[in-house]
């Protein structure tokens, strides 16, 4: 028989020992091989210990007898290959964040997701490739080479966690773990044809999450379906006592929210039509629009919106964004992890360490380190986090009146290889679209909604009120009963 | 109208230095254009009105909270300090160059 694809079907098959863990992690592992030559999704590809692991999960006792932890056969993720982002720390692996800075580096302990991973029955597979501190949007700022987008492989897979969006689009894995700063999860699922949810501010535990901009992160799921995606965010969402700044919220639960039958009468859709004025491709407006009727089909309505100050969601972002970032990669001195280039004198060693770090890092820090400079912290810091405050009770607005806010995830396809490296400024205009619901702390999921004329996927992006990601599954999991969701030809390969 | 700022070479080397980055020349005509160009673009947001707003620090997002002050367990430090390109893990320092005559 052929194997389970899909996380769910996985899970069922290996409870019911109608498959072993470990032939659905050779399998994972075996088109690895194969495709990750061509897309480069992964950094580290553990195959010894997942199938260690795997073998350790077929090992468990029959249901219902004493021993191991009870109940593994209800486990929500039996024998699950999970692809982790390579700037979330393992210690069974290592952990590079795509930069020369942490070649080699294995940290001294596990995220709190990985262990709810492990917990929840999962097969970690490796760590997927993203750009240098998960800052960049096409993973062309990764130390270790860029990933290539299995629609074409001459266009990237967006970024920073385009390594995950490959890893799942292409049918490596069924699921994998990415993190967001300002669109590093739905934009890379939208230009690679699957889903990408990016968490409420506080919903998901950051506890061994290499910092980027501590505003702004969140770890997110991606999935092929809105009910895999519910299974791995129900695990690794709540409260975690290592991360502060983790919410108690509680957690519902995510699967028992999908619809079962695609209606989701009384969902109602702002769209704030005045920022698809300029920018958007033709072939995403279209996809868009399609997406909107699909929804309308669905049962929601639709309802016209302003959001006057979300056009600055990207000029904010970067004064922001990069403020935290000067602040949290002072920590690479090369004095207690990471690589040390030698040097005679302290100062030295700081300067030699960190000539290291890649060009759009620095070119980041540079920024951030001038806005939170004596003379220009008010003018460009303390401005931008006014703006941010407006932007969020734009959203505030919003949600009086519709459910859900929705835009096209990037305005863009995906872009060729090369095409916006030369030009920051071009590059940062990926996030135009995703930045905002990081600046306001809200959760927003890309969901596929069709192909282009050249055959590239588009993403339709729904943003929703404070913890209420339920109701962004529920519309994607309505919104995949409506469209035909093609996969990539990577067979061809 | 503007007000955004115009980054000479010198401009770039001071704000390396705060940052203890070492840029190649080449690097450092490379960014002045790039962060005026940059930070001219972020010079919108210094045009909104913001009088009265107050300053968004984190997202409000739920029950996050601070916890009461109490040592709790902690990564092991042999573990830690393996990490390290250099210490002295019996006395449990790091160990660095020469801090002073640089």
């Amino acid at each position: 028989m052929s194997l389970p694809r899909n996380a769910c079907e996985i899970r069922a098959a290996v409870a019911a020992r109608d498959v072993s863990a470990v032939e659905v992690c050779r399998e994972a592992l075996d088109r690895i091989t194969r495709l990750d030559p061509t897309l480069h999704a992964f950094l580290h590809v553990d195959e010894k210990g997942a199938l260690e692991r795997a073998a350790q999960l077929d090992r468990r006792p029959p249901a219902g007898r004493g021993g191991g932890a009870p109940g593994l056969d209800r486990a929500p993720l039996l024998g699950v290959p999970v692809a982790l982002k390579d700037n979330i720390c393992t210690a069974a692996m290592p952990t590079t964040a795509g930069s020369r800075v942490l070649e080699h580096y294995v940290p001294p302990y596990s995220a709190t997701v990985v262990e709810r991973l492990e917990h929840a029955g999962a097969v970690i597979i490796g760590k997927t490739n993203c750009d240098e501190f998960a800052m960049g949007s096409s993973t062309e700022h990764s130390a270790f080479g860029p990933s290539r987008n299995p629609w074409d492989t001459g266009r990237t897979p967006g970024g920073s966690s385009g390594g995950s969006a490959v890893a799942v689009a292409a049918d490596m894995v069924p699921l994998a773990l990415g993190s967001e700063t300002g669109g590093s999860i739905r934009q890379p699922a939208a230009l690679c044809g699957v889903l990408g949810l990016k968490p409420t501010y506080g919903r998901v535990s950051r506890y061994g999450l290499i910092a980027f901009a501590s505003s702004l992160d969140q770890i997110g799921p991606f999935a092929r379906s809105a009910k895999d995606m519910a299974a791995l965010f129900g695990i690794i969402a709540g409260r975690d006592p290592r991360d502060a700044t983790s919410a108690a919220d509680a957690v519902p639960d995510y699967t028992k929210a999908l619809t079962g039958d695609g209606d989701i009468s009384g969902l109602r859709v702002g769209v704030p039509r005045e920022l698809l004025q300029d920018g958007v491709e033709p072939g995403v407006r279209d996809a868009f629009d399609a997406a909107l009727r699909e929804l309308q089909g669905a049962g929601a309505t639709l309802t016209d919106i302003r959001l006057p100050h979300a056009s600055l969601a990207i000029p904010v972002y970067y004064l922001v964004a990069n403020a935290e970032a000067s602040s949290n990669l002072a920590r690479y001195d090369g004095v207690r992890y990471g690589t040390r280039a030698d040097a005679s004198t302290l100062s030295d060693l700081y300067y030699r360490t960190r000539a290291r770090l890649g060009a759009e890092v620095k070119r980041r820090i540079m920024i951030g380190t001038f806005v939170l400079s004596a003379g220009y912290y008010d003018a460009y810091y303390v401005k931008a986090q006014q703006v941010r405050a407006l932007i969020r009770k734009d959203y505030e607005e919003a949600f009086a009146r519709v459910d859900v806010v929705a835009l096209p995830t990037s305005p863009t396809v995906a872009f060729k290889l090369g095409e916006r490296t030369a030009d920051p400024l071009k590059m940062y205009l990926s996030d135009v679209f995703t930045a905002a619901a990081n600046l306001a702390g809200l959760p927003a999921i890309s969901i596929p909604c069709g192909l282009t004329r050249e055959t590239l996927p588009v993403g339709l992006q729904l943003t929703g009120r404070p913890f209420d990601e339920a109701t962004l599954l529920r519309a994607a999991d309505a919104l995949e009963r409506r469209f035909v969701t093609p996969r990539p030809d990577v067979d061809s390969l | 109208m503007s007000m955004a700022e115009t980054f000479t070479r010198a401009d770039i080397e001071r704000i390396a230095r705060l940052a203890r980055l070492e840029l190649t020349p080449d690097e450092v005509t490379l960014f002045a254009g790039q962060l005026t160009a940059i930070l001219g673009y972020a010079d919108q947001v210094r045009q909104v009105d913001t009088s009265g707003v107050e300053a968004a620090a984190l997202p409000a997002s739920g029950s996050i909270g601070s916890r009461e002050d109490e040592p709790g367990p902690s990564l092991d430090r042999d573990v830690v300090m393996s990490q390290a390109p250099a210490a002295d893990r019996a006395a449990g320092l790091f160990k660095v160059p020469r801090v002073l005559g640089s």
